[in-house]
């Protein structure tokens, strides 16, 4: 598989879905007949994780809204793991 | 302050709302599988829930934090009124699921569903043969359940195949892991039968020797690498043969919610045969009440309820004793260890059941022979509305 370039636009799985969940006070990901609970970072990434946003937007996008310099080799290595489960493509 | 008073405030505030409501819209199918987890009795349960109210069961469990709803029976397409169930339940913001036999849902009634918002399905297969998958449902639905694969599948949804596996079709599980791939399953669930329902009435004919289900678990293990990233299996696993019990529904109302047919809520799918509890009907009671306070549903909440030798265990809060309705089926009491696990006293019954089983022929010694809704076939009890008459 190969790595994340810049230009690469990621999209959740089809069988995933992102919703905020008062009761768990979270931002989950659904799936058939299950739910994973995400913390806040990883819920800013795959919220932006839409299948027309660039890595490097969604990483800029990141550094503004968090007022955060260099977050690119945390992001690509969240997007790693996140395909590795299938989460995204 | 009062000490049961606090104790009491600690309990419910350890109480965490339910995230899994199971819909089960109906006991009517048109198949007639043996291994059915319905109540053998369930033509006694007949009088459904409207429309209406399963919606304010829908609204109640949401707003309470339940985020997973099965829509399941019996065969849930039976209810004319399922896309608008779905629809209801997609715009509370539940992740939807459909469980179903396959019958009944042609293209157009897949495509409306759909478009209601319904996110996966959930198709039951029998075998990998035409031959055995209808002689276990009594039913001529092999080449019926094909096409409706193939219907999902162009509609887009997610797809779980999921076939219940014992004695008679466990020495086809290549074939069926094959089955399902060629279907595209983003997931196979192998689900070896659990003895409930009329599985436990048939549990002598569907128990699998060990040597049978180790001889699957290895095809099993060589498939895996080779579909990683394109179809997951899932194998359930065999807790009598294991002597492993099984956290069952994560524990009793922890996080597993089912409402009947006729609006009886209970912790699991065959919980309503355990004498001396009153389960709550949501004709008269709030989901919320019913998951807090109702004796039934705090009867087997927790630690509190468990004999010494589940209480003394290392794993209690791991597999909570095992299951209720299995320890009440080989005991006669719901509140002992389940006897799977190789600490129960009771243990020994368990080994002998699976011993047993390798003692037996192939097809339970008698051949299989496929006779449209069929009462019985030898010692095999076939799920019909005269067999649960029978029973009541």
């Amino acid at each position: 598989m190969s790595a994340w370039t810049d230009s690469a636009q990621p999209a959740l799985g089809t069988m995933y879905r992102m919703q905020w969940e008062e009761a768990q006070q979270c931002h989950v990901l659904l799936f058939p007949e299950g739910m994973i609970r995400l913390n806040q970072p990883a819920a800013e990434i795959l919220k932006r994780c839409d299948g027309k946003t660039s890595v490097a937007a969604l990483v800029a996008d990141l550094e503004s809204t968090f007022g955060e310099p260099d977050l690119r080799s945390d992001v690509v290595e969240f997007l790693e793991q996140a395909r590795g489960r299938h989460w995204i493509r | 302050m009062d000490a049961t008073g606090s104790v009491e405030r600690g309990r419910a505030a350890a109480v965490k709302p339910p995230l899994w409501l199971l819909a089960e819209l109906t006991y009517r199918c048109p198949l007639h599988c043996a291994f059915c987890s319905n109540p053998v009795d369930y033509t006694r349960y007949g009088n459904e829930l409207d429309t209406g109210e399963w919606i304010r069961v829908f609204r109640e469990a949401r707003a309470m934090g339940a985020v997973q709803l099965g829509f399941s029976g019996g065969e849930p397409l039976v209810r004319e009124d399922l896309e608008e169930l779905v629809a209801a339940a997609h715009q509370l913001g539940f992740y939807t699921n459909l469980i179903t036999s396959g019958v009944g849902l042609v293209p157009q009634r897949a495509e409306a569903l759909k478009k209601a918002g319904l996110d996966h399905i959930q198709l039951s297969f029998q075998d990998s043969t035409r031959e055995l998958n209808d002689f276990l449902s009594s039913t001529r639905t092999f080449d019926l359940k094909q096409r409706v694969a193939r219907t999902i599948k162009d509609l887009g949804y997610p797809m779980v195949l999921n076939c219940v596996m014992h004695r008679y079709n466990l020495p086809h599980v290549g074939r069926i892991i094959e089955m399902a791939e060629s279907m595209a399953a983003d997931f196979l669930e192998l689900a070896n039968v659990q003895y409930y329902g009329w599985a436990w009435r048939n549990r002598e004919m569907l128990m699998p020797s060990r040597s049978a289900l180790a001889g699957a678990e290895a095809v099993v293990e060589a498939h895996r690498p080779r579909l990683e990233g394109r179809m997951k299996i899932l194998w359930v696993v065999p807790d009598y043969a294991e002597g492993k019990p099984k956290p069952c529904m994560a524990g009793w109302g922890s996080v597993f919610l089912v409402v009947a047919p006729d609006g009886v809520a209970l912790p699991c799918h065959s919980a309503r045969m355990l004498p001396g509890l009153e389960f709550p009907n949501i004709r008269k009671h709030a989901i919320r009440s019913i998951w807090h306070d109702s004796p039934a549903f705090c009867a087997y909440r927790g630690t509190g309820w468990m004999s010494s030798t589940c209480a003394s265990c290392d794993d209690r809060e791991m597999d909570h004793g095992g299951c209720r309705c299995q320890a009440f089926l080989l005991t006669g009491d719901a509140a002992a260890t389940d006897p799977v696990c190789p600490k129960s006293p009771r243990h020994a019954q368990v080994e002998a059941m699976v011993t047993a089983a390798a003692g037996v022929g192939d097809n339970g010694g008698t051949p299989i022979r496929f006779v449209p809704g069929a009462r019985r076939s030898g010692e095999l009890v076939f799920r019909t509305d005269a067999n649960a008459r029978a029973q009541g």
